[in-house]
Order: C-alpha cells, then structure tokens, then sequence
C-alpha cells in the first residue's frame, strides 16, 4: 500500500493561505465582528419585553395564534432562566450567519440553476460541506481567525449555506418550462426573466432553503461554542464540562424554543406564498 | 408574397448536429442519422409561405416536429439551418436584439398549457408583454383591460389566474399574446389541453375573433377536426417533414400520399366538401327569352338530360325546366317562349355551402341544385346523386334512386334544415 499523508498536505496548504492570505482573513474578521456585534448591541439594547411582545406578534400575525403564545411563553421562560443575554447572543449569531449564508448562497444557486457547468463544479462542493463532520471546520477557522464569535461565524456560514442553494437552484428548474417559454417569447432580456419570472415562482422553495438555512445555523450554535462563540452554546458546553446536568438542559430548552420560533415563522412565510 | 416564408428549415437536436446535417444533406433517412450520429432530425427540409391575415394550420402527430417549427419560427429554438423572412428579415439570422424586438413588436405566443404567471392577476397577465417593454404602468393597464374585454373576461381583469377554468385561462393567453398588438400569433397546441366541449367553444371564438383582429395566425395541432375547421391552408407533418400543403379541401379531396389519406379517412367530409367541388362547372342551360322551347328540348334529348337550366343574357340564374313541361308546351303549339314553364322556385345554394347543407335541398326536390354567387349568377349546378354519393362515401357519379329513406345515415348527428328551402315544391 501506498503511504499517503493527505493531512500534511492540507496542514501545508492551511498554513500556506494563513501566511499569505492574512489581510484577507483580517477584513473578513472586522466585517464579522461588525455584524454579530451590532445585532447582538440592538438586540440587548432593546429591553427583553418589547422583543418577547414585537416577535410574538409578529409570529402571530404570520403563522397563527398558536405560535404567537408558544412564542410569548417560550421567550419568558428563557428570560426566567437568565440566559436571555446568551439567547441574544446566539440569535445575534444565527441571524448574521443566516445573512451571509444567503448573501453568497442565493445568487450561487441561481448561477448553479442557469449553467450545467456550474452545477457540475458546485455540487460536489456542496456534498463536501454538507456531509464533513461540523467540528473538522472548525480547526482551520481556528487558524485563520483565532478563538471567539468569528471562526464560529465561519464555521456556521460554510455549515448552513448548502440548503441555500440546493433549494435556490430547485426552485428556479422547477419553475414550469413553459411559463420561461412565454416569457422569452414576449422578448424580455435575461434579467427580466429570472427577476419577473424565475425568482417569483421559486420563491417557496428559496423560503423553505432559508427555512433550512436557519436551522443548521443554529444547530451549529452549540458546536461553535467549543471555539469561543459564546451564547447559549456556552451554556450547555459548560453543563456538559462542569457536569451540571441541570444548566445543561437549560440551555437546550432555551435553543429549542428558539429553533421552533424561527422554523415556524419562516415555515409559514414559505407556505404562505405557495398559496397565492 | 408571402409575410413569413420559411425555407429550407432543418432543426437537428443532439450531439453533433453538423454531422448530421451533413448526413440530411445527402438525403439520408431520420433512422440512418440517428444510427450513425446519434441525432434526431426534428425538422426535415420545411418550407413553405404565410400570408398576411392567413389562419395557417400545421398539423401532426406527436413527434412529427410540428412544435418545434414553431418554436424555431420565433427562436425559442434555433434551427440547425435554413431561413425564415418576416417581411424583410431574416430571423433566422437575427442577432439578440433584433430578435427580441421581433418577439416585443412582431410576433407572440400562445401556449398549450397556457403559461401563465401564477402569482399575478389577470390584467397583469395580460400587461405582461408591455410590462417587458417598460410601457409606464397606466397605459399598459389600459390596453390590458381592453385586450380582456376583447377575448370575453371582462369583469375578470383582478382575479388570479390560477382562480380560472382552463378555458378562461387560455383566453388570458389568447389575451397576453394580443395585448401587444403583433402581426403574427403563433399558438401551440393552444386548445388541445382543454376539454372538448371548451375547446370547441374556443375554437368558434378564435374564427369570430380572427374576424375582428385579422391577425397572420399559425396554429399547431394535433387533431385534424380542428386543423379542418381553422385552417386557411394546412400543412401536414411527418417524420419532420411537410407531406402536403393546401387547403382543408385540397387534403380531403386530393391527399399528396397514403399517409395523409390515412389520417384523412375517418373525417366526416359532408362538414368540410362543399358544393364547389361537387357541381359541374358549365351545365347545359337555355336563355331565355332568346332561346324557345324547341332548342331546349333538343339540347336535353342531345344530352339524354331530362332538365336544363334557364337564365338570362348576363347568366343570371331563372329557374329550370323539366323534358315533360317543355314537350307539353310543344304540343300545344301556341307560344314558344320558356317563360311558361320555367320552374323558379328551385333550391340554390351558395358555392361554399357544405354538403352536410346541401342535403336537405336535396331530399325536398327532385331537380338538381343550382350554385349561385352572390349577385344571382349561375356558377354550376350540384346533381342530387352526387350528394348523396359523397355523403354515403360512394364514388361519386353513380345514378342513385329518386327515392332516398335512408340515405341520410353518415350525416346523422347534424341538424337538418337550417338552411331554408325556398319553394320545394315537387312535381
């Protein structure tokens, strides 16, 4: 057999691109520090009842009664429990990764959608996002951006982006052929096809990719906290190290209220538009 | 000449359509080609002219490339070689922008499962077409609304399309396609998705309609009923070529091949023969008053005819006159002239009328049909076998009994009568 040591390689390369690419990973840095921090500032500057009331209207308004008082109840006990600074924290992480998983994802799904090749190049791309243990990212972003919230971003980002634009790109092939047909038969450009034709008919289906977006974010929350991203990811990797079974499954609770809230919210936006 | 001449079209889908036009070149067969290059030749060697204002009907089975021509017509698809002239220009040739200014100004598109935006109203719809065209919003709106009342949705304007019947949604297409005032509507399959009875109601709007926008229209279907009952001309498909072109009468009458005499033979001809085909174009006759009563006779005996027609100096048409009435009046030997016995309450018929028509005339009388033009002129007389004949699917010419009981049988399920009978008298 052949002795292959792909690891040193890759270490190699990784050290390569810290060495020459750090101005790079620097902007890259600020930008994402820049983000999390003024969504988290807003978020604790805000007092937690208007947030409670403002996200549970907002959830009723969108996807019923039902969720608008699992709202309300929910984000009470997790301000009961003292982790709504930590709850902010994190929301403010998923929210800024969320945003750039779908700042590069979509218009990578639509490119993906209109070229075979592209297709061809991406989708491998993906499976290796997709399918790589969560964990292993988390080494290099470790040597590009040190510990904190912004190898947790990274890491987030590359996790949660895939359903972006794996959905992206379906929703706009399954747009009926006929419908483009007759869009590019009245003699409208490129452009106006996908933005008149194209995108408002995905549009579910982009929805249910952010939908999907949302929620590897924030399953990721707990992961990049191992890396110094703090939130409520802290607390449970603090219940897990110390032992303390009982802040472990606070922490747990308090992420899966708001998982349920944000799945809901963006569900519903998605079927919500299905119907029209 | 013609609006839209297309010549020598080939659209070659797969690997290497060079090579396989090359191979077409040559005259090779759809099968060879798709052995040796692994091509499907969709489009063999297509020609032919639209004029302005034509209803031009092409018609196939599924997978004769019928859809395609169509497609290549406005380049959704763009053909392998060949050219198409609208007017003046070369579409196949056409760079990006011409192209799209032909598809904004020139021609537009009706389709088969309608391809309408889901999430816009009617009127959007409609408006889409100019929308592309950047017409500011009020305007398009405007003529939006007015195209809708034109196809029957008025009052429709601000549902969602997807709120309609199939037929309705198929006006919004017919609508979206005029909305922009083209010179050329091409529609594919556009009624062949609704149910029957809709799309013989639409097919009937579309002839009424046509008479209002007098558009050049290119109609492609599968079913020949239709393709009779729209088309100007008809162009028939097989295997990616044009078999035959010609009028709905041309193809029953005179099918260039066996395969278009196959598809033609189970069509009910009574609806679509009329009396044009089946009338003799210069019928003995007499004129009157010149011509008396002695030459009459001696035509018919000539002839072995027992009637003739009668008309005037300038052919306009009187009447007939029966063998026994004119030796009647022989016998009697006072006055010579026709005018006597001339019998002028007799059925006449227009030369368009078809023979399903015809058949109620001739079963009231026993004198043969007169073909007149609008200004009362004699073009020919329809004999009563001849009907009968085509009806009952005899070759013609074959003398058929006066008295008819069941002769009516192929033209069943058709109303009788709605043509009148002016004077049926018999005798």
């Amino acid at each position: 057999m052949i002795d292959l040591n792909i690891g040193d390689y890759i270490e190699a390369f990784i050290d390569w691109l810290t060495a020459n690419f750090d101005p790079l990973f620097d902007l890259i840095s600020a930008v994402a520090t820049f983000l999390i921090d003024a969504f988290e500032a807003g978020l604790l500057f805000i007092p937690a009842w208007i947030i409670i009331i403002v996200v549970s209207g907002i959830a009723w308004w969108i996807a019923g009664r039902g969720v608008g008082i699992f709202s309300l109840v929910g984000l009470f006990l997790v301000d009961s429990m003292g982790l709504w600074a930590e709850g902010m924290a994190t929301l403010a992480l998923v929210i800024s990764s969320t945003l750039v998983a779908l700042i590069i994802g979509i218009p990578v799904g639509i490119w993906v959608s209109r070229s075979a090749l592209a297709d061809k190049i991406v989708r491998p791309i993906l499976d290796f996002m997709q399918t790589m243990p969560a964990f292993v990212y988390l080494i290099p972003a470790v040597f590009f951006f040190s510990l904190g919230k912004v190898p947790g971003m990274v890491a987030t980002v590359i996790f949660a982006m895939p359903p972006a634009v794996r959905l992206t790109s379906l929703g706009i092939r399954q747009v009926q052929k006929e419908v483009v047909e007759a869009a590019h038969s009245f003699g409208a450009t490129p452009k106006q096809v996908l933005f008149k034709v194209q995108l408002p008919l995905a549009l579910p289906t982009i929805l249910a990719g952010i939908n999907q977006t949302i929620m590897l974010a924030l399953s990721m929350v707990v992961i990049a906290a191992m890396i110094g991203a703090g939130g409520l990811g802290q607390t449970v990797l603090k219940g897990l190290t110390q032992l303390k079974t009982g802040l472990g499954f606070e922490g747990g609770f308090a992420i899966v209220i708001l998982a349920i809230i944000l799945d809901r919210i963006t569900q519903a936006l998605g079927s919500a538009n299905n119907k029209s | 000449m013609a609006q839209l001449r297309v010549e020598k079209l080939y659209k070659i889908f797969g690997p290497n359509p060079q090579r396989a036009m090359k191979l077409a070149n040559e005259g090779k067969s759809k099968e060879e080609i798709l052995d040796k290059t692994g091509c499907t030749l969709a489009i063999n060697d297509a020609s032919f002219g639209v004029e302005k204002g034509e209803t031009f009907v092409v018609m196939g089975l599924s997978g004769s490339g019928k859809s395609t021509v169509l497609r290549c017509l406005n380049r959704l698809w763009d053909p392998t070689s060949g050219d198409i002239y609208l007017e003046d220009v070369n579409v196949a040739k056409a760079d990006s922008e011409t192209l799209r200014s032909l598809r904004r100004k020139k021609m537009s598109m009706v389709f088969q499962h309608f391809g309408l935006l889901p999430h816009r109203t009617v009127v959007d719809n409609v408006a889409f077409g100019l929308e592309i065209q950047n017409e500011p919003p009020a305007k398009r709106k405007e003529k939006a609304y007015e195209t809708i009342k034109l196809v029957g949705l008025e009052g429709y304007g601000d549902m969602m399309t997807g709120e309609l019947s199939g037929g309705m949604q198929q006006r919004v297409g017919l609508a979206r396609a005029l909305c922009t005032d083209p010179e050329i509507l091409l529609m594919d399959e556009a009624f062949s998705a609704l149910d029957p009875l809709i799309r013989t109601n639409m097919q009937d709007e579309l002839i009424d309609l046509q008479e209002k926008v007098q558009k050049t229209i290119i109609f492609i279907t599968h079913d020949l009923d239709e393709a009779l009952k729209l088309g100007d001309r008809i162009a028939i498909m097989k295997d990616g070529a044009i078999v035959q072109i010609g009028t709905p009468e041309e193809i029953l009458t005179d099918p260039a091949d066996d395969y278009v005499a196959s598809f033609v033979q189970n069509v009910d001809r009574s609806k679509v023969i009329t009396a044009s085909t089946l009338m003799f174009d210069h019928p003995q006759r007499v004129v009157s008053p010149r011509e008396g009563v002695k030459v009459a006779i001696r035509r018919m005996r000539k002839m072995g005819i027992s009637s003739l027609c009668v008309t005037d100096g300038k052919k306009q048409f009187k009447g007939f006159v029966h063998i026994d009435d004119a030796v009647k009046l022989e016998k009697k030997n006072e006055d010579h002239t026709l005018e006597p016995i001339v019998q002028s309450e007799v059925s006449t018929t227009s030369p368009d009328t078809p023979v399903v028509d015809l058949l109620p005339l001739v079963m009231s009388s026993n004198m043969p049909i007169a073909v007149i033009d609008d200004s009362h002129r004699l073009l020919g007389i329809v004999m009563r076998s001849s009907v009968i004949a085509e009806i009952t699917g005899e070759e013609s010419g074959i003398p058929v009994p006066a008295q008819e009981g069941e002769t009516g049988a192929a033209g069943e399920d058709r109303k009788s009568g709605d043509q009148t009978v002016e004077g049926s008298t018999n005798d």
